[in-house]
């Protein structure tokens, strides 16, 4: 079974690879598109992914993992406790275009952001959000219960047996849930269409108000959009290769830091 | 004055009732053994004295906890101080992931201790007591994982005694350990009694023999007997006591 899934894997990898590989160069990766999208590189759609996973997880990394540590350590286990867990659960499932549309509503109409990297950010962030969450929560769960007891044993405070006992162990398995995050954001198109995303701009964003590119986006314009759609192929090929190469490296970036932090809290 | 001391204790967990009117007072630098058969209470009412039981949900208590002339459950009590004043050690040897020298230490930072010296020379002290410091002496930035399970037990109680702790309270400190590891930390609670105050519960009755003054014989939150320990195991005077030291039942 796990097999026929590995397998599957392969393909689409195999396939995206073969078909993009021609396209990739360092031209590609650092040069603006042009010719109408038939020429010349991503460079400002990577760029702009790269703006909107830091600034999503600006925003859904600090709230969602006090909220977790929040409700998995102060709150008492009640309704207060059950309701919020089925909160984050229907927010988990909430289709992503629906929190582009929101996110269009709130912050690029309302607050007046307009098209931007901030409303983008925030919307992408409110997406992670209930994963971050439940994750730092499952982190923490994990941790064993006896390493608390014997912190207050000594007279430590709960903040400081969560600061010093109980995050250090649960932060190998906290940052997984930033892995997941990331994997998250690069890819999704739908809360990028109202909030953010642009065909193309002739340079790069120089703020958090301005519009950007960004690599899902950009591989839908380029295969569906454009001057001539045959020639901008290959490039879309080579837009979706280096999408799925941008997570790998971001993937493994967090796993090294996931496995520093095992390290240092000595567990073995 | 009894250095600790209940009086007329009662305790329930929600409608549950695990803690039937206990009165015992303990002396100061002496080793106190509660025994019993499991689900007795014993546990319950040795987490008493550091107010454990706090951190479980419906608890309700009645009664008096007196340490040192003071009700240690009246408003104002500060918990944290509490247990910087009675230390505990567990059933489980639960040392922190982290170095020797940082677990020991923990206590101390917590309390808001930097004074690099004073840190390095009381974890020494502390370890020197718990008859751990000749095993770990050369490698106290390992991890404490490293060690034996007996090695991490001793660990635990030079933590303990790292806060300077006047009272020693331990929830059947040897169960998890082999007989070596076990005769070790026997011989340990010999030489604490001369500067603690220690209270030990112990499934264990040949341990309670060997290591305690006195004996508290408890059964379904009732204090059937309290006693010389010499007296409980040689002529016991109820005979629910002599049951079960003689094994008839628990």
């Amino acid at each position: 079974m796990s097999m026929l899934v590995v397998g599957i894997l392969f393909i689409i990898l195999g396939f995206i690879i073969i078909k993009g590989i021609s396209v990739i160069s360092w031209d590609f990766i650092t040069k603006m598109p042009g010719d109408g999208m038939t020429t010349g590189g991503i460079f400002p759609a990577i760029v702009g992914t790269l703006c909107l996973i830091a600034g999503s997880m600006i925003f859904s990394f600090p709230i969602g993992v006090l909220s977790g540590i929040y409700i998995n350590e102060y709150l008492r286990n009640g309704y207060t406790v059950r309701f919020i867990r089925l909160m984050t659960n229907n927010l988990a499932g909430i289709p992503s275009i629906v929190f582009g549309l929101f996110g269009m509503s709130l912050f690029v109409n309302t607050l007046g952001f307009g098209d931007s990297l901030l409303a983008g950010s925030l919307t992408l962030g409110l997406l992670t959000l209930p994963v971050v969450i439940r994750t730092t929560e499952e982190a923490l769960k994990a941790v064993d219960d006896s390493f608390r007891q014997g912190s207050y044993a000594l007279g430590a405070s709960k903040l400081y047996t969560v600061r010093k006992v109980v995050l250090p162990i649960a932060y190998p398995n906290i940052i997984t849930g930033l892995i997941l995050s990331i994997g998250r954001v690069s890819g999704e198109t739908a809360p990028i269409l109202f909030t953010v995303a642009a065909y193309f701009l002739p340079k790069l964003p120089s703020s958090i108000f301005d519009q950007a590119m960004a690599l899902p986006y950009h591989l839908y314009v380029l295969a569906t959009s454009g001057t001539d759609i045959e020639k901008s192929r290959p490039m879309a090929y080579g837009t979706a290769l280096v999408l799925i190469l941008l997570v790998l490296v971001m993937n493994l970036l967090a796993n090294a830091l996931r496995r520093f932090f095992s390290k240092s809290v000595k567990m073995n | 004055m009894a250095k600790i001391e209940t009086k007329d204790v009662n305790l329930f967990y929600g409608e549950y009732q695990a803690l039937k009117n206990i009165s015992i007072p303990m002396e100061e630098n002496s080793v106190t053994a509660l025994i019993g058969p499991s689900g007795c209470g014993k546990s319950t009412y040795l987490r008493l004295f550091n107010r454990m039981n706090d951190l479980i949900e419906n608890v309700k208590i009645t009664g008096e906890v007196i340490i040192d002339g003071e009700d240690i459950y009246r408003k104002g009590i500060n918990v944290d101080e509490l247990r910087i004043k009675v230390g505990m050690v567990f059933q489980k040897p639960n040392p922190f992931p982290k170095s020797i020298f940082e677990n020991v230490a923990y206590g101390l930072r917590v309390n808001g201790y930097t004074d690099k010296e004073m840190i390095e020379e009381t974890v020494v002290k502390s370890l020197q007591h718990a008859a751990l410091w000749n095993e770990v002496s050369d490698k106290l930035s390992k991890s404490a994982f490293e060690l034996s399970g007996g090695q991490q037990q001793r660990l635990c109680i030079a933590r303990a005694l790292a806060n300077s702790p006047s009272i020693v309270l331990m929830d059947e400190p040897a169960s998890a350990l082999d007989p070596l590891s076990t005769a070790k930390i026997e011989e340990l609670i010999h030489e604490l009694k001369k500067d603690y105050t220690i209270v030990i519960v112990t499934h264990n009755m040949q341990q309670a023999a060997r290591v305690s003054d006195r004996t508290a014989f408890f059964y379904l939150g009732e204090l059937i007997e309290y006693d010389l320990t010499s007296n409980i195991f040689t002529s016991p005077k109820k005979q629910q006591t002599e049951h079960y030291i003689t094994g008839r039942f628990g």
